[in-house]
């Protein structure tokens, strides 16, 4: 068994089980992802020289990403019954306010 | 307001059995709104323990006057006073040139600014309300106020962790308890004030949103956090705390989602969010104490990883990833380790080091040894801080242990690690008190919940049985009789035989109850006694009993710092141990070299090596650091027991530190290695700065009759050097009862004139000129209204 045939199986299933929410959810997580890696290998590169700035983008795309599984997973019909009392829509309103507060801050940071 | 004082004690005392005689008829009757109740009984309790914390904290107010204590709430009063006047981002920028002379200070970058915006806002909302409250009022007032705060976040956590039974209690203890009256008296304007209630709360939230596992939960709690760190360095604590019950969860293979979301929430905007204090700046990615929180925080992503992986794949394809998986991570854990080593990831700081291992200060930084708060406590302390609460909250700890749930764990490690840490420094013992309380109140409520619920199912086969009981049970809750009724009477006699013969007797039950209440009541007088008598001294003014009672204020402090704001220029620099720093750029508004800000040692040891070196070495550091006035404390007169020759040991060892080769602290010792002021002491002991400005004139004076002149009431001893002169300085003021000391550095023109004798000095004059001796004025030959006039010039006056 190789890695390819894994992932290939792996991608079946996922197309195959996946609800279309999680799904667009799944592509968010993945821009920010690549964003926070292009960020990181700028900095490697470049350089930490405004070392708030560097950190602010960063740890912002860092935390876009941890918001995003954490409402992946309150989303996630398969989670129901780990999260009493939050529906999906509590569960978007979370996280924009988490957002409010994060970019409130980055903003401040970012000088 | 003193008499008020203890009658709202009393009523809150006498309320714990009316409210849980009303709960329980609550229970039996259905007429009553059952919420409503509660809701008032909860609204009551906590708006009690707030007015009895408060006013509890008021003796200092009532005794002296409403003042600033002590040596920081200075500090902090002045800045505040300053944000106030001058605005947030002038105090942000604001360098103090008044401070470490001649370096300065950027007071902005090195202060916690939380208990200043606090106050600030305070003032900034009354005034746009038009009430016209001083600045000072506030700052005086705040900490009482945030105790009440404090007391009701207590309540909200005991309830998520256990019931709000306990939760009431808990919030009860921590309104009165010692340990953190000590540091939130009226007047006592510190960090630690409003730090307990931010590190309350953020532990509130933080066990709310682990169990409700929302992001809205965690991003309060990471706000609050924020808010800690705005106000205190022991934010720390939560930051190793919160993610030290992480890790004890997964080890205990209790991760869940909810965990997962919480924590993953609380720390990246944590994180952030810390970084906004400017003292902070990038210590939390930069110093090791921060990074048991990123560490876990990978750790969690990476166990959520896998489970999530072991949903989708086979077994099989779980041991392929996992073992590339685990060599990441441990090609992670070395990149971090070299990163240490190579030092871009700064090692802990001292004051951390002297947390694990007690010995470290005392070897290598005397200056954090030598402050009083920082020795390792005694069970003395623990007892006079906590009184039975220290006995009762291991009771509260089992409970918790036996029924565990993840918030339990949480309340566990906290128990746990601040016992730990108030067993290392005295002052730690603040961070012990609320979790003390916790586990007290919850111990408290589970007993009298036991106590009292057996008792409903066992008094219906007792009661009636023998007259006295039910008589003692109708006086302590009258209205209860009224709900058994006679039908349940006849069923319940002939089983009485076998309900005294198992179970609890009534007796016993009331006995243990009435103990509990006792053991509440001496707690609750000895918090009263212990606040009134220890911790509600202001430390800058004394107060003195005489035999018959009377009291006298020394006021020692501020008619000196008084003197100093009045009588010197205002660029005037004030040389005095670090201690006195704060309070004479606070009171007196003159410039130091050094104060309680002790951010460098060197500069400290500087002055440390002025004060124990002779007087002319000491000329020339003084003249080098253009000191002015030297200010030292001296208590032998009154025997006021911190003054500064007590202190003087600390100076010589800080000194010592830095200039080994010019002070050694086996010097000040005798042969027999004591430290003596008596004629006996070292000679370099007695020859040095301090001594010889502490006892300056002394040797004059005699206190009373049985006892020589020149002796030192604080170390019961004749000093040893009297009649001394002092060459580079004067006396500039001494205060009513000797306890500040003033004296001018002279200007290098004012001392070692060539001495002419007495017979020799002879003023050169001409013989036959005429001095009068009634006209003040000192010329010569001047008669009034007739000037010499000499040709072709203007008059002149000539001097001599």
């Amino acid at each position: 068994m190789t890695a390819l045939t894994i992932v290939a199986k792996f991608w079946q299933e996922y197309t195959k089980n996946t609800p279309k929410k999680l799904k667009i959810i799944d592509a968010y997580l993945l821009y920010v992802f690549l964003t926070g890696v292009i960020e990181f290998v700028y900095c490697c590169l470049v350089g930490t020289f405004p070392f708030n700035s560097f950190l602010s983008g960063f740890i912002s795309s860092v935390s876009c990403f941890v918001l995003g599984v954490c409402l992946r997973l309150q989303v996630n019909p398969q989670n129901k019954n780990q999260f009493h009392g939050i529906s999906p829509e509590r569960g978007f309103a979370d996280f924009i306010f988490a957002h409010i507060i994060l970019h409130i801050v980055v903003m401040n940071f970012i000088g | 307001m003193l008499p008020n004082k203890t009658s709202v004690i009393n009523t809150r005392k006498d309320m714990f059995p009316d409210k849980k005689s009303t709960s329980k008829q609550m229970k039996t009757s259905t007429l009553t709104n059952a919420a409503g109740l509660n809701s008032l009984i909860t609204f009551t309790v906590l708006l009690l323990a707030w007015i009895s914390g408060f006013a509890s904290r008021l003796f200092a107010v009532i005794r002296f006057e409403s003042i600033i204590h002590e040596f920081d709430p200075w500090f902090n009063y002045r800045a505040t006073a300053y944000m106030v006047q001058h605005g947030f981002y002038n105090f942000l920028n604001w360098f103090d040139e008044r401070a470490w002379y001649p370096l300065g200070r950027i007071v902005g970058g090195t202060v916690y600014p939380g208990l200043m915006i606090t106050s600030g806002s305070i003032h900034y909302i009354l005034h746009s309300l038009n009430i016209p409250v001083h600045i000072r009022d506030i700052c005086v007032f705040l900490a009482p106020i945030f105790s009440g705060l404090t007391a009701i976040s207590t309540y909200l956590l005991t309830k998520e962790i256990w019931s709000a039974g306990a939760g009431l209690f808990a919030a009860c203890f921590i309104a009165i308890v010692p340990g953190y009256i000590s540091r939130s008296v009226a007047g006592s304007y510190d960090n630690e004030g409003i730090a307990i209630f931010a590190l309350q709360i953020t532990y509130y939230l933080w066990v709310k949103s682990v169990k409700t596992g929302s992001i809205f939960w965690a991003s309060m709690t990471a706000l609050s956090y924020f808010y800690m760190v705005s106000a205190w360095g022991g934010y720390v604590f939560i930051i190793n705390l919160i993610p030290l019950h992480v890790f004890a969860l997964l080890i205990m293979n209790r991760f869940s989602n909810r965990l997962f979301t919480s924590y993953t929430t609380f720390y990246i905007l944590g994180l952030l969010l810390s970084m906004q204090i400017p003292f902070v700046g990038f210590q939390p990615i930069r110093t090791s104490e921060h990074m048991a929180a990123g560490g876990v925080f990978g750790l969690l992503i990476f166990v959520a990883t896998l489970r999530h992986l072991r949903t989708v794949l086979t077994k099989s394809e779980m041991k392929y990833f996992g073992g590339v998986v685990a060599v990441i991570a441990a090609i992670l854990l070395l990149i971090l380790i070299c990163l240490t080593y190579a030092g871009i990831v700064a090692p802990w700081s001292g004051r951390f080091y002297s947390l694990w291992d007690t010995g470290y200060a005392k070897i290598h930084i005397p200056i954090i040894a030598s402050v009083s708060e920082h020795q390792p406590t005694t069970w003395f302390s623990f007892f006079f801080d906590l009184h039975i609460l220290v006995t009762t909250f291991p009771v509260g700890l089992w409970y918790c242990i036996k029924r565990i749930n993840d918030e339990r764990v949480f309340v566990i490690l906290y128990a746990i690690s601040a016992v730990y840490f108030a067993g290392v420094m005295v002052r730690l013992m603040l961070t012990l008190t609320p979790v003390v309380c916790m586990l007290a109140g919850i111990a408290f409520s589970d007993l009298l919940e036991l106590f009292f619920k057996e008792e409903d199912s066992e008094r219906d086969r007792s009661n009636n049985g023998s007259e006295e009981e039910s008589e003692e049970e109708r006086e302590r809750s009258p209205g209860r009789a009224l709900y058994d009724k006679a039908g349940k009477l006849r069923r319940m006699r002939h089983e009485r035989p076998r309900g005294n013969g198992d179970g609890l007797g009534v007796n016993l039950r009331n006995g243990v109850v009435i103990g509990a209440f006792v053991l509440m009541m001496m707690f609750t007088l000895h918090c009263t006694w212990i606040t009134s008598n220890a911790y509600s001294s202001p430390s800058i003014v004394l107060a003195s009993y005489s035999n018959d009672g009377g009291r006298a204020i020394l006021d020692d402090f501020r008619e000196a710092y008084y003197w100093l704001a009045q009588n010197t220029p205002i660029d005037a620099r004030i040389m005095s141990w670090w201690d006195y720093g704060y309070q004479i750029a606070g009171m007196a508004n003159r410039t130091t070299l050094v104060d309680n800000n002790t951010w460098n040692n060197s500069h400290i040891a500087l002055v440390g090596k002025a004060m124990s070196s002779n007087e002319s070495a000491a000329y020339e550091i003084m003249t080098s650091l253009d000191v002015d006035y030297v200010l030292v404390i001296f208590g032998g007169m009154i025997g006021y027991s911190g003054d500064d020759v007590n202190k003087f040991l600390w100076m010589v060892r800080i000194a010592e530190g830095e200039h080994p080769q010019d002070i050694r602290e086996s010097d000040y010792f005798t042969e027999r290695g004591e430290f003596r002021v008596d004629s006996e002491g070292s000679p370099t002991l007695l020859n040095s700065l301090m001594y010889k400005l502490s006892y300056y004139r002394f040797g004059e004076v005699k206190i009373d009759y049985r006892s020589p002149s020149g002796y030192d009431r604080t170390r019961n001893a004749e000093i040893g050097n009297k009649n001394f002169q002092l060459t580079y300085l004067e006396e500039a003021y001494t205060t009513e009862h000797w306890l500040v000391r003033i004296y001018r550095v002279k200007k290098p023109n004012e001392f070692n004139r060539p001495s002419i004798p007495i017979s020799k000095r002879i003023v050169a004059r001409n013989a036959n000129s005429y001095v009068s001796k009634k006209t003040p004025r000192r010329k010569k030959g001047y008669i009034k209204g007739r000037p010499t006039i000499i040709k072709g010039q203007k008059p002149q006056r000539k001097p001599t």
